[in-house]
């Protein structure tokens, strides 16, 4: 088990290896799709993505918005190959470290983490208890206007589990999985 | 006896009759809240059995078994907690078995209060969108959500079973029409078992395996898919009453976990937790094998009703 504390850095990015079960300590961004559309149409983030890591997540949030209290009720990773189109742009453009979310992403992404030195590190989907209990705390929110589940939570985390599924090296445990399992199928069938 | 008398004797009768009438709507309503909180916080015990066998399967220190050991964590935690085991609760799908007689436009009505009443505990994310306008009004009722399902039984109880059936593992469902000419799959078990491991293998991790598969042979294009989710409401131990089937779906179970998937697509020994197969008519032009994935947080249950509408029997 590694242990990653923020702020994070490009070096200890690169040094991961698919198959890297990783504890993130520090702060998390989500973006999820309407982030990522609004990034791609050019809108400068609300805050820095420099050496950050973004969280393909939707989080239930219970808000106190006059007093800035919010308690994240459920938290699990969404689906992220819908951000496929989008991801690598916001790799080249933003310099962000990474993406956590559920599923694999494709090749564009992968090339992505090749060229400008990311990773993706996958939660376990459905896990939404234990991770939301591993959130510390919300530090800030910024898009609220695109609604609660699609804002960017400024998250701060502790021992946040991930498993490195896409690597700066060209790795891909999801690419891995599925030649392996249409070659065994043709064997099975 | 005077009529005065009579007439306030009769009076008193009829609102014993009412208080009666409305406390059985009140303990309906109750039961079908603590169906859906249950549905959505604790996974049955046929569920958590398979995947607490699967975990003492995966090779110790793999991401597969490290997978299983959070998800383990997060069934404990969700049960603990009373909160929901996955963020995404889903499509809200309820199966009614009714006697004959039964009013089930008043029964619509008390469960899209008890969906509402969830919704604002947190039992149920905000999850209804309306598909042109993208409005999601937070109320989880709308065109078709939720969605029940009748059926008219001739025993005298009212069984209600719910299953919450969230959107990654519903996004892989596939339906294949017969012969299937890619994987030279023709119209008997052979080219089935064939369809299935090719969608089984299509879904990878996506749908937050360890899943089930619940399937169905034949029907219609619609009701192929309706049987395939009612399949899943059968128990995970139980036995296909046809022997082909039961054959068929041992085979597909153990074929599955053979081909190195595992939790999550993680690869490793566990890609299925159990299938169940079930088989409608078809018409002779068609043949449907009707595909539904079920991920590991495999949220259903359901209750026995008493007369009073409080809740008899749990029943998974």
């Amino acid at each position: 088990m590694k242990k990653i504390d923020y702020p994070f850095k490009r070096e200890q990015i690169r040094e991961l290896k698919v198959g890297d079960m990783v504890l993130l300590s520090g702060t998390l961004l989500t973006g999820r799709d309407a982030v990522h559309k609004r990034l791609h149409e050019g809108v400068k983030p609300p805050v820095s993505l420099e050496n950050q890591i973004i969280y393909h997540c939707g989080p239930v949030v219970i808000e106190d918005a006059k007093n800035k209290k919010y308690e994240v009720k459920a938290a699990g990773p969404t689906t992220s190959i819908r951000e496929e189109p989008y991801q690598w742009e916001v790799m080249r453009d933003y310099g962000i470290l990474g993406v956590i979310g559920k599923g694999g992403m494709g090749a564009k992404t992968l090339k992505g983490c090749q060229e400008y030195g990311c990773v993706y590190f996958h939660a376990i989907g459905g896990a939404a208890q234990v991770l939301a209990e591993r959130i510390k705390s919300v530090k800030n929110v910024y898009w609220r206007d695109l609604g609660s589940p699609e804002a960017i939570w400024e998250l701060e985390v502790e021992d946040f589990p991930v498993v490195v599924t896409m690597d700066s090296h060209g790795g891909s445990l999801h690419d891995e999985v599925q030649s392996s399992s249409e070659a065994k199928l043709k064997e099975l069938l | 006896m005077t009529r005065k008398k009579k007439a306030a004797k009769k009076k008193v009768v009829k609102k014993k009759a009412a208080t009666k009438k409305k406390s059985a709507d009140q303990n309906l309503s109750e039961s079908l809240l603590e169906l859906i909180r249950t549905t959505s916080t604790v996974l049955p015990d046929d569920i958590q059995r398979v995947i607490l066998k699967a975990l003492k399967k995966e090779e110790k220190k793999s991401s597969a078994e490290y997978a299983l050991q959070i998800i383990k964590a997060n069934i404990e935690l969700a049960k603990k907690k009373s909160q929901p085991i996955c963020q995404d609760t889903g499509t809200i799908l309820f199966f009614v078995s009714h006697p004959v007689g039964f009013d089930q436009g008043k029964f619509t009505k008390t469960c899209h209060k008890a969906v509402l009443a969830a919704t604002k505990i947190g039992y149920l994310r905000q999850n209804s969108v309306d598909s042109l306008t993208g409005k999601n009004d937070s109320m989880n009722i709308g065109p078709g959500h939720p969605s029940i399902h009748f059926h008219e039984h001739k025993k005298k109880s009212i069984e209600i079973r719910l299953m919450l059936k969230g959107g990654g593992c519903e996004n892989v469902g596939a339906q294949y029409a017969m012969p299937y000419t890619g994987l030279n799959a023709g119209r008997d078990l052979d080219g089935v078992r064939k369809v299935i491991l090719d969608a089984i293998v299509k879904a990878q991790g996506k749908g937050c395996g360890p899943g089930v598969l619940g399937i169905c042979i034949g029907g219609d294009r619609g009701s192929g898919f309706i049987e395939s989710k009612e399949q899943l409401l059968r128990p995970l131990d139980d036995k296909n009453p046809e022997p082909s089937l039961k054959k068929l779906e041992r085979d597909i179970t153990e074929t599955a976990n053979k081909l190195g998937i595992g939790p999550m697509g993680f690869g490793g020994t566990t890609t299925l937790l159990g299938c169940k197969i079930g088989v409608l008519n078809r018409l002779p032009a068609s043949y449907f094998v009707s595909i539904s994935y079920m991920c590991w947080a495999y949220r259903r249950q359901g209750v026995l009703l008493k007369s009073n509408s409080t809740v008899s029997k749990w029943l998974y």
